[in-house]
């Protein structure tokens, strides 16, 4: 059975089509890229999976592990596996980010009859993760992405990734207002997560990312669909060639 | 001499005026208290319970939302005293000395005013008035704004409440907590206690007000608080009166120089709460914080009126009100601050939010700014609006409920207030009391 199985997925935002009749299925351990254009598809694709208000399917299905993603809350679907590295991670101020690690993980324990961890194990194991990605223990004594920078807001949303474990990750355009070294520390931190039993679908709009973190298999998305897919050499394509051909294909 | 315009007297207003002429006898105090007693009245008398067209009361109609006056507290009876052991249990873990009134009334057998520390005063004012304590003729009623009719009413029927004295140069490390307990009968009690902390001293000073849900009994409470020069004075105050009480309280201080003077309110009880606060720089050079966290819910309606009087050069002032209202809450934020002409780099910034949780509750907010000298630097800022979608589901897609990731960021936004505290035993016991109020919600 498939992870993840999109089928003829359409969706709307303040009444606009966004996403016209989406497939998509990853398997278990695949790594899959989307590319494409802006205003393609790509951010819409990231939070409807992950469960946003105010982004409505309005026809086709998500299956997740075989049940329906709609039918599930954003807290349901955290819980059952997914997770989603947001492009633009939001500044909590107030709320610690070891508090916010914490009542993260054990909301997502409790929910699958697993035990809270203890303060010392919490901690250990969020120390350890940390410094596998360079994040200072400064950091982690600041409210949530306060005061971080770019670079700093991505690490933490891999950290937060390497410390909920999901069975897939959504990684939406997790380059962006990343340095080159600050790339291959994101890049290495989800490497390290990658398994058989764990799938990524990471979103990008350009194939220097794809360097670090190589997929399996490469997506087109443009105009609101898949229109190619292929291996990892597609991307390299698209590097050199653009999306010219595709966004007049879509357009069509 | 009437010019013709005859008010009618509210039911609440007639009562009030026979409880005075029954009480005015033997209210404590020699002549010139009664006198004093006469002369506040009087001011009532003419004004009348303060209404929506009286500015500082616009947004807390009290002629409208105070129905009736009960009758004047009498003397607590066992079953009273007994149950009162129970309150305080917010700040249970707290190693301080605890004095207690049930009904308005000092409760010698329930407080700790034995083995006081060197340079430590207290007197219950019912005492005080009738020895003629020296400190009052000094000092009470020197701070209450003449005009003010929630003060006025509590001048002329003050029955009992606390005179305390801090000794120059005395550190009391212990919090004083004036601990102010309602018993089942809906009854009246007005109680006044005067702070007077000497120059170089230190004090901590903790007041609650808690009563019974189920009883609409009413407490009007004044402290007046003298900080000295050089001297270091923190106040709480815990509103967490029962759910059908109403609540008048105020707070009058003056404030000398080179001083330091932190006080939070903390309102999450009553149903119609009004909290005044009267301060005055006097001295120069002082820093002050002031802040509040109000949580209010069902039909609750909780007002902060603060004004806060520059008069001497340089003092610093932070002011920060939060409200977190649910369901058809009405919370009130009136903040005024006055910087007379000789209040030159007078630093003064005022800041008031309310969180809504309901498209039902209401805030209002009335930030003023009086500004008599040129060279200052005030500001003032208010919002009020609903938890951020997008922070909620920044929480939610990790896992977080839906209650919880409230709660997280309701706490989050309370923070900025609560955490200002600088008792940790007073900040946890807070904390846990907002926990407390949102796990209530949530279920």
């Amino acid at each position: 059975m498939a992870l993840l199985e999109i089928k003829n997925l359409h969706v709307e935002i303040d009444g606009k089509e966004i996403l016209k009749g989406l497939d998509l299925t990853v398997n278990a351990g695949e790594v899959h890229a989307i590319m494409g254009p802006n205003g393609s598809g790509k951010s819409t694709l990231a939070y409807v999976l992950a469960g946003k208000a105010d982004y409505t399917p309005t026809a086709g299905e998500v299956l997740f592990n075989g049940k329906s993603l709609f039918e599930m809350g954003p807290d349901e679907r955290a819980a059952a596996g997914l997770f989603l590295a947001f492009q633009y991670p939001l500044e909590i101020p107030g709320v610690a980010t070891m508090t916010f690690l914490r009542t993260a993980l054990n909301a997502q324990r409790k929910k699958r009859g697993e035990p809270e961890l203890s303060t010392p194990e919490f901690i250990k194991k969020v120390r350890d993760l940390a410094g596998k990605l360079g994040i200072e223990q400064e950091m982690l004594r600041r409210a949530v992405n306060v005061g971080f920078s770019g670079g700093e807001k991505k690490r933490n949303e891999v950290l937060q990734m390497a410390l909920l474990e999901p069975r897939l990750a959504v990684l939406d355009e997790t380059d962006s207002g990343l340095d080159i070294d600050a790339l291959k520390i994101v890049a290495e931190g989800v490497n390290q997560l990658r398994s058989p039993q764990r799938s990524f679908v990471v979103i990008t709009h350009y194939q220097r990312l794809l360097s670090y973190i190589v997929p399996d298999i490469v997506h087109v998305l443009s105009a609101g669909r898949i229109v190619k897919t292929g291996g990892k050499d597609l991307a390299l394509e698209l590097e050199a060639r653009g999306y010219a051909e595709y966004q007049e294909e879509a357009a069509a | 001499m009437n010019a013709g315009v005859t008010i009618i007297k509210t039911a609440a207003e007639t009562a009030l005026a026979q409880s005075f002429a029954q009480a005015a006898p033997r209210l404590p105090g020699d002549d010139k208290v009664a006198e004093r007693r006469q002369a506040a009245f009087a001011v009532f008398a003419k004004e009348g319970l303060p209404h929506r067209r009286v500015e500082e009361w616009k947004y807390t109609d009290l002629r409208a939302l105070m129905r009736d006056a009960k009758p004047l507290a009498s003397l607590p009876d066992a079953a009273a005293k007994a149950a009162a052991k129970e309150a305080g249990a917010l700040f249970r873990d707290i190693e301080a000395r605890r004095i207690v009134f049930v009904d308005g009334a000092f409760v010698p057998e329930l407080s700790d005013i034995a083995n006081l520390e060197n340079g430590l005063s207290v007197t219950p004012l019912a005492r005080a008035l009738s020895d003629g304590d020296p400190l009052l003729a000094s000092h009470l009623g020197k701070l209450a704004p003449a005009g003010d009719v929630a003060m006025a009413l509590n001048t002329a029927l003050m029955g009992d409440g606390a005179v305390i004295r801090i000794a120059a140069g005395t550190a009391i490390e212990r919090p004083l907590y004036l601990q102010f307990v309602a018993s089942k009968k809906p009854a009246a009690s007005f109680v006044r206690s005067l702070v007077v902390v000497e120059p170089d001293a230190r004090a901590m000073l903790i007041e609650s007000h808690e009563g019974p849900a189920g009883s609409d009994y009413q407490t009007n409470a004044a402290v007046e608080l003298f900080v000295g020069d050089r001297a270091h004075v923190d106040h709480v105050k815990v509103i967490g009166e029962g759910a059908d009480a109403l609540h008048v309280s105020t707070l009058a201080a003056a404030v000398g120089a080179h001083a330091r003077f932190n006080s939070f309110t903390f309102t999450v009880g009553g149903a119609v709460v009004r909290n005044q606060l009267f301060l005055r720089f006097d001295g120069e050079e002082t820093v002050a914080s002031i802040r509040g966290a109000s949580l209010l819910k069902g039909r609750q309606h909780g007002d902060n009126t603060l004004v806060a009087e520059h008069i001497a050069h340089g003092c610093q002032c932070r002011e920060v009100f939060k409200t977190v209202l649910d369901d058809e809450a009405h919370g009130v934020f009136q903040g005024r601050i006055v910087v007379r002409s000789k209040a030159q780099k007078t630093d003064a910034k005022m800041m008031t939010r309310a969180l809504l949780l309901s498209e039902k509750a209401e805030a209002d907010s009335k930030p003023e700014l009086e500004i008599f000298a040129d060279d200052v630097q005030c500001g003032h800022g208010a919002t009020a609006g609903a938890l951020d979608d997008d922070l909620k589901f920044y929480l939610m897609a990790r896992g977080i409920p839906d209650a919880e990731a409230e709660a997280l960021l309701i706490q989050a936004f309370l923070g900025e207030a609560i955490e200002g505290i600088e008792h940790a035993g007073v900040r946890e016991a807070l904390i846990d009391s907002v926990a407390a109020w949102l796990k209530a919600r949530a279920s």
